[in-house]
């Protein structure tokens, strides 16, 4: 195959060049430190190999934080390089890089891994199981969202990075017109960081539907709840359409096929349907579950039920059905007719009628209310605002001659970000900062979260609501420069200031995590917010089986109903038995590490390699199929001394917020 | 999880995490499901896009193709006999039917490739044309399926030899006579939409 | 607790700059054609309903943080529990449907209108321009008046022009904000649209939708000229300016960043890229990068002869690094 090696790194690029010094530094730094501790075997032992949801969960966050690093780095880059006019940072081809990995990652590995995360943690606990349906196939996913993040991680420094932006619109993302490898690191990275998220759907349906406790209707689940069962379906439905896609894309790209190509037949429009029936409900399963974390946020600090729960309900089932009737208004420019165009503006359209339901019953839970205004508590009002200046423009957009004007630039850039900041990010800082002390056992500190809070919301809007003018005025997305004359010069100024005070604030974030690890009060109650569902039920950070005992649920905010009641609140000593658990598998990570280099040999075009790899995957399929491990059980000793231990404790601290 | 077993139903939902697997596997298959749905639709819209390539009636053979679609349903059918041997408790004529099955998969399998090695030597490869590379794509994973199918269901009857008939390795066999039905019903659809509209037409 | 207030005056601040915004001559509210100002209507029609909803919200959220934040005199406020509301629910779902049919009505008209020579212009001819875009540049064809342009397009004033849309490779979009909105470009395919200037004068326009290196530079002049100007113009085209051939529209299509150009006939005479079975041009050695090269396939359609003239022929003004691989095949 000729393998040239002069190729195989990406030199000639100072700002590559030092990434790539500093990300050798750094694993070696890593691996040096793990060593130095002797810590490779906890790691293997108890993170690694670990099929517990709440370590999955913790992992997935802690990978959403690293990649909203590096988005974040890229989208610094871009707002760096159009501060001003003719910026000279970046060249037009290292722009197209930046821009194209700043939206796949801040989609894919970033918003995705953070709400799957906190799914993984949350939705056990929430409907009192002891662990998700399936364990293993949960720590797979995992690590194939893992496999496919690093995957596409590398690509600057090895091979090159996919130039074709995140919707790789053919013919451009074909080779016709992208003759290197990079867009193969889209294909193939994403495709198994999808099947990973595949599967975490088909796991967390099955979860909710089999795995409630006794008790817990559906009509009776957490709203956070629903909403991750929702978006469980949505994933369900839309991500083989990616897999689809994505598959065709390499078979075009790597084994000459004319699907989306320019010869042969092939057909680029198909592509961007394709793309846009996985695009668009993938946008609502990042918004679904933010949705959820929202009212479980708005409903504890207001001291109030969530108000309409029945039409919260019903909103997210008809926003969930309508995300798969809209695809098409991303190209209302594609000429497609006027009845087709009308027809979609109607149904996107209608979506802002559940979504302005929702908005409401989250103002009529306040209502009435005693609103403490805590950091979580914070991210969600802002939310409001920030959402509904997205909301309406995406109405406007959603005008399918309007759009005409505006399709394709700024103004639609900043669309989404204030649909996807404030609807994604701001939900994700939420449950951080709410569900930080059920995974570590301490809380964040609540005056550096306010500090991340001022700063990123200012500068969101800084950065942001400029945009909207730009595009009005005519700038479009995606170009690296643009004239002086052209008059841009002064808002995208203010954007590029906005976006350092943005940065800033998500310093004060990682900082916050750091303080609170060394410092934080270790002395807190398993409930700190006075909060409503079970998951606050157990202790923090909850044990490993995560129940002594099942709770029974007997009205919605089943945790609230017992405190109010002091109904199943005490354990005695003989109602605790014997709890059967999962034990940890190593397979799965192998398995992840497998398939990334089955990825790499593939994206390379080494073939061959990558089909020998590719049976690597089979070998670990009939292992796992072999495998007849029943999980262990933990006796009851073990169990009477984990609950008297937090339930001492519990009694003599107070809640810390008030 | 194989604390609480419920005689009362049969073998392979006998225990919790058996009626969760299964239900699951409902789930998997609704997704595989959208899968096929997509090969097919990207079929139908590129199937008449020949770039100067051949066309469906150049190439498609009625009775190659009907050899093939007698083999697969026979063999859905033999998987059912399968099936029905095991609520029996019939561990021999779960797998001799089981054997039968996979060696008319294997049949199918063989000659599939076959019919598809014969269009690569009339000059129809997936580079002609955008038609052949759908039709090739959407056949390929329908074949691939099978073949994967063929090689778990090997596995699934070792365990089942082991280890005799218990709620997992019936529940391991319910699902992959789950699986193989599920190809077979695709299968019908590749047949029509593909083969007897490509012919008629 | 005054931390909530920010959000009052960004309220405040909102409709403002979406009001100055107006005055500040933004290119898509200064519209200089009725086809402009058919979207602008609608634009404002929007803004009205959306501005009402925004403050409407805003205000509403504003009053029950303010009310209702805990203070130490409402320590002991226990909030009752309250499921919902029947009565407010329906409201708040009718409210939203209203505004999506005062919103939905006036888009359909639009659509249609859009696709039809703008009111007022029925009995006047329209002129034809066939637009192809390639990498990174414009190509304008008269087919009536068998003359081509390159990035730059002169057209009548109130003139009705029908601009038919294809492209010669990747996928653009053909946008002119002042005089209207905009379609995609795409090979082997026709879109189409048109568009009036009401005065002469010039106009800017772009490629919006991304496709490479040059899509920075992909900016062309629209210029609406008087009739006679306009007729004057074409008559010196046709005696002055060169003819194009397969051979130098090759070239032409080459990824390059491209000033003004002027021909004395069209490049339809041996393609029009909007036929389904038109020939191709492709030229992947020269889109080369930094990345590791990957396998280019052979494709028979294709009309350009790389081989000789990839190599030889450099017009490219933007920097191509790693093009000096131009021959380097790695074909199957």
């Amino acid at each position: 195959m000729g393998i040239k090696w002069d190729k195989f790194f990406i030199t000639g690029d100072p700002l590559i060049l030092g990434s790539q010094i500093a990300i050798l530094l750094t694993m070696i730094g890593i691996v040096a430190l793990v060593t130095y501790l002797k810590k490779w075997k906890w790691l293997w032992r108890e993170w690694f190999t670990t099929v517990d949801h709440k370590r999955i969960g913790i992992m997935y966050i802690l990978m959403g934080v690293l990649m909203f690093f590096r988005g974040g780095v890229d989208g610094l880059l871009m707002k760096a390089q159009t501060a001003t006019a003719d910026g000279k940072l970046l060249d037009a081809q290292h722009y197209n890089e930046v821009f194209t990995t700043h939206g796949v990652i801040m989609i894919l590995f970033m918003a995705m891994p953070l709400l799957i995360g906190i799914m993984n943690v949350i939705i056990p606990l929430q409907i009192g199981a002891r662990d998700v349906a399936f364990p293993q196939l949960n720590a797979l996913s995992f690590w194939l969202t893992f496999s496919g993040a690093m995957l596409f991680n590398i690509s600057f420094v090895i091979g090159g990075s996919p130039d074709a932006g995140w919707t790789a619109y053919f013919p451009l993302a074909g080779k016709e017109f992208t003759p290197g490898i990079g867009n193969n690191f889209y294909a193939v990275a994403i495709q198994i960081a999808g099947i990973g998220t595949l599967m975490t759907g088909i796991n967390f349906i099955v979860t909710v539907l089999k795995m409630r406790v006794k008790g817990m209707t559906l009509m009776k689940m957490p709203m956070f709840t629903w909403t991750s069962f929702i978006t469980s379906i949505i994933i369900v439905a839309s991500f083989p359409i990616l897999t689809v896609a994505l598959a065709l894309m390499t078979f075009d790209r790597i084994f000459g096929t004319h699907f989306f190509t320019l010869g042969g037949g092939g057909l680029d429009m198909m592509w961007v349907n394709l793309f846009w029936l996985w695009g668009h409900p993938e946008v609502y399963i990042v918004v679904l579950p933010a949705f959820g974390m929202f009212s479980e946020v708005i409903s504890t600090f207001s001291r109030k039920m969530l108000f309409g729960y029945k039409s919260m309900v019903f909103s997210i089932v008809g926003i969930a059905f309508l995300s798969m009737l809209v695809w098409v208004h991303h190209f209302f420019t594609m000429g497609a007719g006027p009845a087709v165009n009308s027809i979609f503006s109607i149904t996107t359209m209608m979506i802002a009628i559940p979504t302005g339901v929702k908005i409401f019953n989250w103002l009529f839970t306040m209502r009435k209310g005693r609103i403490q205004f805590t950091t979580a508590m914070l991210w969600a009002l802002a939310f409001v605002p920030c959402f509904i200046i997205g909301g309406t423009t995406g109405v406007m957009l959603a005008m399918g001659a309007a759009d005409y004007q505006y399709h394709n630039s700024l103004f639609l850039v900043a669309h989404f970000h204030y649909v996807l900041i404030p609807g994604v990010v701001f939900a994700v800082f939420a449950g951080l900062y709410y569900w930080w002390p059920k995974m570590f056992g301490h809380m964040l500190n609540e005056k550096l979260g306010k500090l991340h809070f001022w700063f990123f919301v200012i500068g969101f809007n800084m950065t942001f609501l400029p945009m909207f003018f730009l595009g009005l005025d005519g700038a479009v997305r995606r170009s690296y420069t643009y004239s002086a004359e052209t008059g841009f010069g002064p808002l995208m100024l203010v954007s590029a200031i906005g976006a350092g005070i943005l940065a800033i604030g998500f310093g004060f974030l990682c900082y916050n995590i750091y303080w609170s690890a060394r410092y934080a009060d270790r002395n807190i109650s398993s409930d700190p917010w006075d909060a409503r569902t079970l998951e606050w039920a157990t202790a923090s950070p909850a044990p490993f089986y995560n129940f002594a005992k099942l709770p029974e649920v007997k009205s919605l905010d089943a945790f609230w109903y017992m405190k109010k009641n002091n109904d199943g609140l005490e354990l005695r000593e003989n109602e605790i038995k014997e709890i059967h658990m999962p034990s940890n598998s190593g397979l799965p990570i192998i398995m992840a590490i497998v398939f990334g280099i089955a990825g790499f040999f593939l994206i390379f075009e080494w073939k061959i390699a990558a089909l020998v790899a590719a049976l690597g995957i089979i070998a670990g399929l009939i292992v796992r199929s072999f495998d007849y491990n029943d999980g262990f059980h933990v006796p009851v000793d073990e169990i009477k001394a984990t609950e008297k231990a937090w339930r001492k404790v519990d009694k003599e601290v107070k809640d810390h917020v008030s | 999880m194989s604390a609480n077993l419920n005689t009362a139903l049969p073998l392979e939902y006998q225990t919790e995490q058996n009626r969760m697997n299964i239900l699951g596997f409902w789930i998997f298959l609704g997704a595989e499901i959208i899968l096929f749905a997509t090969l097919f639709a990207t079929y139908s819209v590129l199937s008449t896009r020949f770039a100067g390539g051949p066309t469906q009636n150049d190439l498609f053979e009625i009775k190659g193709v009907m050899t093939e679609t007698i083999l697969l349903l026979t063999s859905s059918f033999t998987c059912g006999l399968a099936i029905y041997e095991m609520h029996r408790g019939n561990k021999k004529g779960l797998l001799t039917w089981m054997i039968i099955t996979l060696l008319l998969g294997a049949g199918f399998v063989g000659l599939e490739i076959n019919e598809f090695i014969t269009y690569v030597h009339e000059g129809a490869t997936m580079q002609t044309s955008a038609f052949l590379s759908s039709f090739f794509v959407l056949l390929g994973t329908h074949g691939l399926h099978v073949s994967m199918g063929i090689g778990w269901a090997v596995m699934v009857m070792i365990q089942i030899v082991k280890r005799g008939l218990t709620p997992v390795t019936a529940r391991k066999a319910f699902i992959i006579g789950l699986y193989w039905h599920f190809l077979d019903v695709v299968w019908i659809f590749i047949f029509t939409f593909v083969y007897l509209k490509g012919m008629v037409s | 607790m005054f931390k909530k207030n920010y959000l009052v005056p960004l309220a405040a601040i909102l409709p403002v700059l979406l009001l100055s915004g107006c005055d500040m001559n933004m290119v898509v509210f200064d519209p200089q054609g009725p086809v402009a100002r058919e979207i602008l209507d609608l634009i404002n029609w929007s803004l009205v309903f959306m501005l009402l909803v925004v403050v409407v919200v805003f205000g509403l959220f504003g009053y029950i943080v303010w009310k209702y934040r805990a203070t130490s005199k409402n320590k002991d406020y226990e909030p009752p529990e309250e499921h919902g509301s029947t009565k407010l629910e329906i409201i708040w779902t009718f409210i939203p449907i209203l505004i999506v049919i005062a919103l939905t009505i006036p888009t359909i008209k639009t659509i249609y209108k859009l696709e039809k020579v703008p009111e007022g212009y029925e009995n006047k001819k329209p002129i034809t321009i066939n637009v192809t875009s390639a990498d990174w540049k414009w190509i304008f064809s008269y087919p009536e008046q068998g003359i081509e342009t390159v990035n730059y397009v002169n057209i009548p004033a109130d003139t009705p022009i029908n601009f038919k849309l294809t492209s010669a490779g990747t996928m653009q979009s053909f946008w002119v904000p002042a005089l209207g909105g905009q379609k995609y470009t795409m090979a082997k395919m026709e879109t189409q649209m048109y568009l009036v200037a009401d005065h002469p004068g010039e106009y800017i326009g772009r490629n919006t939708n991304f496709n490479g290196k040059g899509y920075a530079g992909m900016e062309f002049t629209v210029e609406a000229k008087s009739p006679q100007a306009f007729a004057k113009w074409v008559k010196d085209v046709k005696s002055k300016a060169p003819k194009l051939t397969e051979k130098s529209y090759i070239n032409l299509l080459k990824p390059s960043n491209l000033g003004r150009e002027t021909f004395s006939n069209t490049h339809l005479a041996w393609v029009n890229h909007a036929d389904m079975n038109a020939k191709i041009y492709t030229f992947p050695e020269l889109y080369r990068n930094h990345d590791y090269p990957g396998q280019i396939f052979k494709d028979p359609d294709n009309h350009t002869n790389e081989k000789t003239e990839g190599k030889s022929m450099d017009m490219n003004n933007m920097d191509m690094s790693g093009k000096s691989n131009g021959g380097e095949h790695s074909g199957h």
